[in-house]
């Protein structure tokens, strides 16, 4: 790394000046936009700073303070309890059932704290580094550093709750190296950290409900956000078993709601994860930013047919011991794998990568995967025109370590392979195919986590966030709780010092208009009276965005992503049927809520992915490689954040573009042969 | 394969319900039993009739959202979650009877939906351990032993679904409870509370309308995580413990 100005005043790079506009026609250009509350001076003191700049809320005004915490993940749930503690009036509200089954419980291989248990060289200023690079210099750096500051507070916070990591036999904490890093700062709950990370959150949040100073609202979905004078007052949320449409006032608006990979129908994303919360936000004037960064996990159990419902990730350490190959030929993708003979076989990443092989970066094994597959040389059923598998093959580890060996290291993916696939992989090669899993884009924050309307906060994946075009293994449970335990409490006080606001009430014209605009809509889902589900319709959509805006983008193809996008939302609006009543527990008006706002996702996504011509962490554009196929960046033309604004209804985008500066870290292209 | 399905109908949770009998062609052994599910109600929403409830979120068999007693069984056949049961686990021509969890504190809602928010005041009882955000020590600060911290782990996999209570003859929440007294009781940070959180647990418990544990063991049989019998034994000589206390 190459030494820096310690002041870190000194930019390192120059503002980036768009020369292409492949987007032109789709979007208006807009203001260029600045983080107001950005901080300055060397990168290791600017949180220290803040945290002593940002005002104070006396102890007895905190319980006049209402705040309103929609989603109850990590970023949630750990912001629920931690506000609950501080004092104020909670409402935690969750579209599920209950607040532990957050989609956060998915999360399987750790979360990466930059404690330097190992001695092997770790320490705040390393982790920062990892996650700037891992996100091609698209992220913010004071963001990516302060939360590789707080990481190593959130395992402490974490152990005192009772989260049962992994332990040597010396009874202290374990850790191991995940995602490509060199070193071990990955701490884990076997193959199920999320879930016992959440489940810490969880009980803390518990435990202020029962004090009382958190009200959870569960089986309730957030369907507007209230804005009083340019600010966020409030939410209108439906409740899902009666149906009744409520009003909830606050003084200030947070959303923690997670990704929106189920644009795409299938992802690894459970089947209630959806944009809804944010898109309403959007509507109100919230900036979404960078909507085309999507991670896409190479190691997923592939589709099996048109009935499938979702997708199931594996975790990737399984790279370390399988080799990834398919059949040179064509016609032998319908033989069994066993008696094809070792000269028959492509072993792609191995010839392609030789250096790192089965363990590039997810984006390349995803990407190189959809490329046989698209060859024609993709194994295991037909699913449309095309095979989508490539085998997992753990022959030579299994001659290796032996069965046993590896039953030790995998028997449960093995045997959660076994059971959705009805195969044996121990004898048998596994069959993977990449599957979208995350996505970096989201609201627009600040360095205050709070979007372009005062008083709305978003955090958690629904926040744009920390990880630039690409996120590192075992670090989103990391911004999840970095948000909700320890960031958003310190910048949410300097927005509410200046409460408790004036008092609304529900006649306010603002809140009327809010909830008669939830209304209407659901009256309307109710009596379009078509002919399709909107199960049909979101799978109609999945299928053009995984084309299209999925592993590999092009110009063209994007073109005509967003006109079948266009033609989609016209017949949803005019063929949807939605039976049952509004004033019950109806799951099919639920869904075509979320499907709706899923279409208009997906309209902006593939602008953005057309503006912005260049490859770059998970967006990989078809006009942007090098002679070899390697992702190639464009730092002077697109080095910044892509703002959009909402441009009303059928108006176009405004696009508002935030610079990347950097003065701690140099950019530099990555390479992986 | 083809299927004939019983599956509980009942409009909210007021109304009786009752069992209806649906047809249902061309399964494929590959799909989920919610899957399975989710084309009986592409169809029935074709055909104009209400889809039927069920409730389900990561089908992935850690959310714990899933449910159902399939032919009798939380879960059905297999040792797995319902959103991880799959089709193969049945014949062509079966026919399979779809209920909703059955307890008293688990009220039905609509169709396959129940009301399980009882766990979470169970938990809001005394499920956790006071550790105000910012005020934890450093993580290494306090070991663990190794084999409590496993047995804390194996416990802790509990995903709150409920088919403990619904297979329990009693309609007991024992395991459930039992593996959060377990999980909090193996660890250090979890001594101080050690005592007056099993008190306290066992009382929401009761006062939710979930029933006594007699031993009889369908909890762990129908467990998909495969949580113990003994957590059960962990939670009365807890409570034995308390009450000596006079707690």
């Amino acid at each position: 790394m190459a030494a820096t100005d310690p002041s870190h005043t000194t930019p390192l790079n120059s503002a980036p000046t768009q020369i292409s506009d492949d987007a032109r026609g789709y979007y208006t250009p807009g203001e260029p936009l600045v983080d107001p509350v950005a901080p300055t001076g060397p990168i290791g003191q600017r949180w220290t700073q803040r945290k002593f700049d940002n005002r104070l809320v006396n102890p007895a005004n905190r319980r006049k303070l209402d705040v309103i915490i929609v989603g109850t993940g990590l970023a949630g749930g750990a912001a629920a309890a931690t506000m609950g503690e501080a004092g104020y009036n909670v409402k935690s509200f969750c579209y599920q059932d209950s607040p532990r089954r957050a989609h956060s419980i998915a999360a399987q291989g750790g979360i990466n704290a930059a404690k330097n248990y190992k001695e092997d060289g770790d320490s705040t200023f390393r982790l920062f580094y990892d996650t700037v690079k891992g996100g091609d210099y698209r992220s913010r750096e004071s963001n990516v550093y302060r939360l590789a500051e707080v990481s190593a507070d959130i395992i402490d916070q974490c152990v005192a709750q009772g989260v049962p990591f992994a332990r040597e036999y010396g009874g202290l904490l374990d850790n191991r190296s995940f995602g490509g890093v060199q070193v071990s700062r990955t701490f884990y709950a076997r193959g199920q950290t999320g879930q016992q990370l959440l489940i810490g959150a969880y009980q803390a949040m518990e435990r202020q409900v029962a004090a009382g100073t958190v009200t959870e609202y569960t089986r309730h979905e957030m369907l507007e956000v209230i804005v009083v004078d340019g600010k966020a007052r409030g939410i209108i949320a439906r409740d899902l078993v009666t149906g009744e449409i409520e009003t909830h006032l606050a003084d200030v608006v947070v959303l923690a709601t997670g990704g929106y990979g189920n644009v795409f129908f299938l992802s690894t994303n459970a089947m209630g994860s959806n944009v809804t919360a944010a898109w309403r936000a959007h509507r109100k004037g919230a900036y979404m930013a960078n909507p085309c960064y999507t991670q896409i996990h190479p190691t997923c159990i592939p589709v099996s047919g048109d009935h499938q419902s979702k997708l199931t990730l594996m975790s990737e350490s399984l790279r370390n011991d399988g080799r990834i190959w398919v059949p040179k030929n064509k016609e032998d993708c319908d033989k069994d794998p066993r008696d094809i003979p070792e000269e028959d076989r492509d072993y792609y990443l191995e010839r392609i990568y030789p250096s790192f092989g089965n363990l590039v970066p997810r984006d390349i094994a995803s990407r190189q995967a959809k490329n046989v597959c698209d060859e024609g040389r993709g194994v295991g059923p037909m699913v449309g025109d095309f095979r989508r598998g490539v085998y997992l093959d753990f022959t030579d580890a299994i001659a290796r370590l032996g069965e046993d060996g590896i039953r030790e290291k995998y028997d449960n993916l093995f045997d959660m392979y076994a059971r959705i696939t009805g195969e044996n992989p121990y004898e048998t090669p596994m069959r993977i195919y990449p599957a979208v899993h995350y996505v970096m884009g989201g609201l627009w924050v600040d360095y205050h986590l709070q979007s372009s309307i005062p008083g709305l906060f978003v955090t958690g994946e629904a926040n744009f966030s920390d990880h630039g075009a690409n996120r590192l293994g075992a670090s989103a449970l990391m911004q999840g709780l970095a948000d909700g335990y320890f960031v958003l409490p310190n910048t949410i006080r300097d927005y509410l010092a200046d409460g408790p606001f004036e008092k609304i009430t529900e006649d306010h014209p603002a809140v009327v208009e809010a909830r008669t605009q939830v209304e209407e809509r659901v009256t309307k889902f109710l009596s379009i009276n078509g002919t399709r589900s909107a199960d049909s319709f979101h799978k109609e959509l999945g299928h053009i965005m995984w084309e299209y805006c999925g592993m590999e983008r092009s110009e063209d193809g994007l073109r005509k992503a967003i006109d079948m996008i266009r033609e989609l939302k016209a017949a949803f609006w005019s063929d949807l049927k939605v039976l049952g009543t509004a004033d019950s527990l109806n799951q099919s008006l639920e869904k075509a809520g979320r499907v709706a706002d899923f279409i208009e996702l997906g309209e902006l996504m593939c602008i953005d992915a057309l503006n912005r011509r260049e490859s770059c962490g998970g967006h990989f554009r078809a006009e942007s490689q090098t002679e070899d196929g390697e992702a190639l960046r464009h730092d002077e033309e697109f080095a910044y954040v892509a703002a959009w604004e909402w441009g009303g209804e059928g108006g176009d985008p405004v696009l508002h573009k935030e610079d990347l500066i950097y003065t701690a870290i140099e950019m530099k292209q990555r390479s992986y042969k | 394969m083809d299927l004939t399905l019983n599956i509980w109908r009942q409009p909210d949770a007021v109304t009786h319900g009752a069992l209806h009998t649906y047809q249902l062609a061309g399964i494929s052994e590959d799909m989920s039993f919610l899957e399975m599910l989710d084309v009986l109600n592409e169809q029935l929403n074709a055909a104009g009739e209400d889809p039927v409830a069920f409730d389900s979120d990561c089908r992935e068999g850690i959310c714990g959202t899933c449910s159902l007693m399939i032919n009798g069984q939380a879960h059905g056949p297999e040792v797995t979650t319902t959103c991880q049961l799959h089709m193969r686990s049945f014949k062509d021509g079966d026919t399979i009877t779809v209920e909703p969890w059955r307890a008293d504190a688990f009220p039905v809602l609509k169709d396959l939906v129940t009301d399980r928010s009882a766990f979470d005041r169970i938990i809001q009882s005394g499920g956790y351990i006071s550790a105000n955000t910012g005020s934890a020590p450093e993580a290494n600060s306090v070991p663990a032993p190794r084999d409590k911290a496993m047995r804390a782990f194996n416990v802790a996999t509990c995903i709150g679904c409920g088919a403990c209570v619904a297979a329990c003859p009693n309609g007991s929440a024992s395991l459930f409870m039992g593996a959060k007294i377990t999980h909090l009781g193996e660890l250090p940070q979890g001594q101080p509370e050690r005592y007056t959180r099993v008190v306290d647990m066992v009382a929401q418990h009761d006062a939710e309308g979930f029933g006594g544990c007699t031993n009889i063991g369908e909890c762990t049989a129908a467990c998909p995580k495969e949580i113990p019998l003994d957590v059960i034994s962990q939670l009365n000589k807890d409570l034995r413990t308390a009450m000596k206390q006079g707690r």
